[in-house]
């Protein structure tokens, strides 16, 4: 059984149609690319998946369950989370504290404890903090922890979202982006850090526009093409598939790319 | 300077201090009066903070909570024969449970919206206790019986002073205690940014409604006090400009600081007082202060003052 599998998705908006009919199926510990050119709907699938949007069309699975109408905070305790690509950080709060709430799960939560302080909240502030350190630790920014989010630059910002994200201990993580404006140094950082995720068992699902990486780190890419799916298949047979060519660089550069692949 | 403010206890126990220590310098009861007022206003507008400053959610009602509070230690004992005390409960509660209904639904609202939404649910308690005029004396208002305790009558403003300075010093402590705490934080992560909120498992309608609730008993228990203090309540207790005094008050002194709600009720108390030299103008006077104040220092007061010092000391 799938960890996470999706069956003919569909939504629209207004008349334009974003996302058409995919279908996939992610297991354990693999790291799953959805790649498309701007526009064909990775992030409208991603925010159906993380439960923002409802579909309007087709099935969510998550560990064989049927998620399709859940709402974003049950599907996080059913053990799914997400980065986005536009960034959605605390800014006001400091990194450390970022990631102190994706452990919110993992806290108990009764508010008269909270209003009095009991001996039993410091402990579990206490314990929160030290696993959100490691976190930090985890993605390279141990040196940061205390700074304010805001205050930090854009590629810590993105690792921060991970080691967040990675706090809720999910078991299927979605990365919408995760080297987004990082520079060729960081995006290894990432690359590191992702298989070391999904080294640990969790499913990896992310959006990217660095080829390289996606080639790097994928063991699926799926393809999608104004909402609909254009190929599945390994980093090779993907590559060399003559209608990813064709959406990514048009007709004509098609011709061209397939003469430089043979 | 910045590691007192930052080290939530000792405000706590600055405060304590502060509260024990100023009646031996206070030269007359009138401004023993004025601080109890202060204090009262200070309660109302913490609450206000933790709802406003801390979960990003706006009221324009909060008089309508505060109004509730007042108003039940004046029916309580006149009409039911309810001991104060136990009045002064039951109003909190009561304040807390419209909030708790009418939160649900208002709460999904956002920005304006809720500004309006909030605003109108403020009006319409100003409304009923306007109406209802056999239980509430009406446009009239009525008198508030003194509040007994351990058989003793708490007249004069002294007493109030030191019911009301610590009240104030245990609702800084209940605050700090929540901000510090997952579901402080579940609130400041939704001021921030909700969708994120939410998808790392924080149940963004229950922690707004959280802190509706909560704002909503501390203004109660600040009416009660208000008019236990002076003794007569009127609708004006519930009115919508006392909610926009709450508001400009939260925001003077620094949104999403507690030592700011304490400024912030200090100053807009304290400048009436001092401003009835301008007598006719005083209105005009109070309202320019205001507007430069939110001009200048957009952040508040004692957010704007602690990044100084942070940046002195740098």
């Amino acid at each position: 059984m799938s960890i996470l599998a999706v069956e003919n998705l569909a939504i629209s908006f207004g008349g334009l149609v974003a996302v058409d009919g995919v279908t996939f199926a992610v297991e354990h510990s693999e790291i799953f690319a959805v790649i498309g050119p701007n526009g064909a709907g990775k992030t409208t699938l991603f925010n159906m998946m993380s439960g923002l949007y409802t579909p309007q069309r087709g099935r969510i699975l998550l560990a064989g369950e049927d998620v399709t109408n859940t709402p974003p905070h049950e599907l996080a305790r059913r053990g799914l989370s997400r980065t986005f690509q536009n960034l959605q950080v605390f800014f006001r709060m400091t990194a450390i504290e970022n990631v102190m709430v994706g452990r919110h799960l993992h806290e108990k939560r009764n508010v008269l404890t909270h209003l009095f302080t009991l001996p039993s909240v410091h402990r579990q502030n206490a314990n929160t903090r030290a696993r959100a350190a490691e976190l930090l630790a985890l993605v390279g920014l141990a040196e940061a922890a205390e700074k304010p989010a805001g205050s930090l630059p854009y590629g810590a910002l993105r690792r921060l979202e991970i080691a967040r994200a990675l706090a809720t201990e999910p078991k299927v993580l979605l990365l919408d982006e995760p080297a987004a404006g990082c520079n060729p140094v960081e995006t290894e950082e990432i690359d590191a850090v992702i298989k070391s995720i999904a080294a640990q068992g969790v499913a990896v699902i992310l959006v990217e526009h660095d080829m390289r990486l996606v080639m790097r780190i994928s063991s699926r890419i799926h393809v999608l093409d104004r909402g609909r799916t254009l190929a599945e298949g390994r980093a090779h047979d993907v590559r060399s598939n003559p209608a990813v060519i064709a959406a990514y660089l048009g007709g004509a550069g098609a011709q061209e790319a397939a003469r430089a692949v043979d | 300077m910045t590691r007192l403010l930052k080290n939530p206890l000792l405000l706590v126990i600055g405060l304590a201090l502060v509260v024990a220590l100023l009646p031996l310098l206070l030269p007359s009861t009138f401004y023993v009066r004025v601080v109890a007022l202060v204090f009262i206003n200070a309660l109302a507008v913490l609450g206000l903070n933790l709802l406003m400053g801390f979960a990003g959610q706006v009221s324009l009602g909060h008089a309508g909570f505060f109004g509730i509070g007042a108003y039940a230690v004046a029916v309580g004992p006149t009409h039911l024969g309810m001991p104060t005390w136990l009045s002064l409960i039951c109003g909190t509660v009561l304040a807390a449970l419209v909030a708790f209904v009418v939160g649900r639904p208002i709460l999904k609202l956002r920005g304006y919206y809720l500004a309006v939404a909030t605003l109108g649910m403020g009006m319409l308690i100003a409304m009923v206790v306007s109406n209802e005029a056999q239980i509430t004396g009406g446009p009239n208002g009525m008198p508030v019986p003194r509040l007994v305790l351990f058989g003793w009558r708490t007249a004069g403003p002294l007493i109030w002073y030191w019911i009301s300075g610590v009240t104030l010093v245990i609702g800084v402590w209940i605050a700090i205690n929540l901000i510090e705490s997952p579901t402080g934080r579940a609130f400041r992560a939704i001021h921030d940014s909700e969708t994120a909120a939410r998808v790392l498992g924080v149940d963004v309608a229950r922690y707004k409604l959280i802190a509706f609730v909560l704002s909503a008993a501390y203004a109660a228990i600040a009416g009660s006090y208000f008019v236990l203090f002076d003794g007569f309540v009127t609708p004006e207790t519930a009115s919508f400009l006392r909610s926009i005094e709450f508001v400009v008050m939260a925001v003077l002194g620094g949104l999403g600081s507690i030592f700011g709600s304490i400024v912030g009720a200090t100053i807009l108390v304290l400048l009436p007082q001092f401003l009835t030299v301008f007598h006719d103008y005083e209105h005009i006077v109070l309202g320019t202060i205001i507007i430069l104040f939110l001009i200048f220092l957009p952040a508040g007061i004692v957010p704007t003052a602690s990044s100084f010092f942070k940046r002195r000391s740098a």
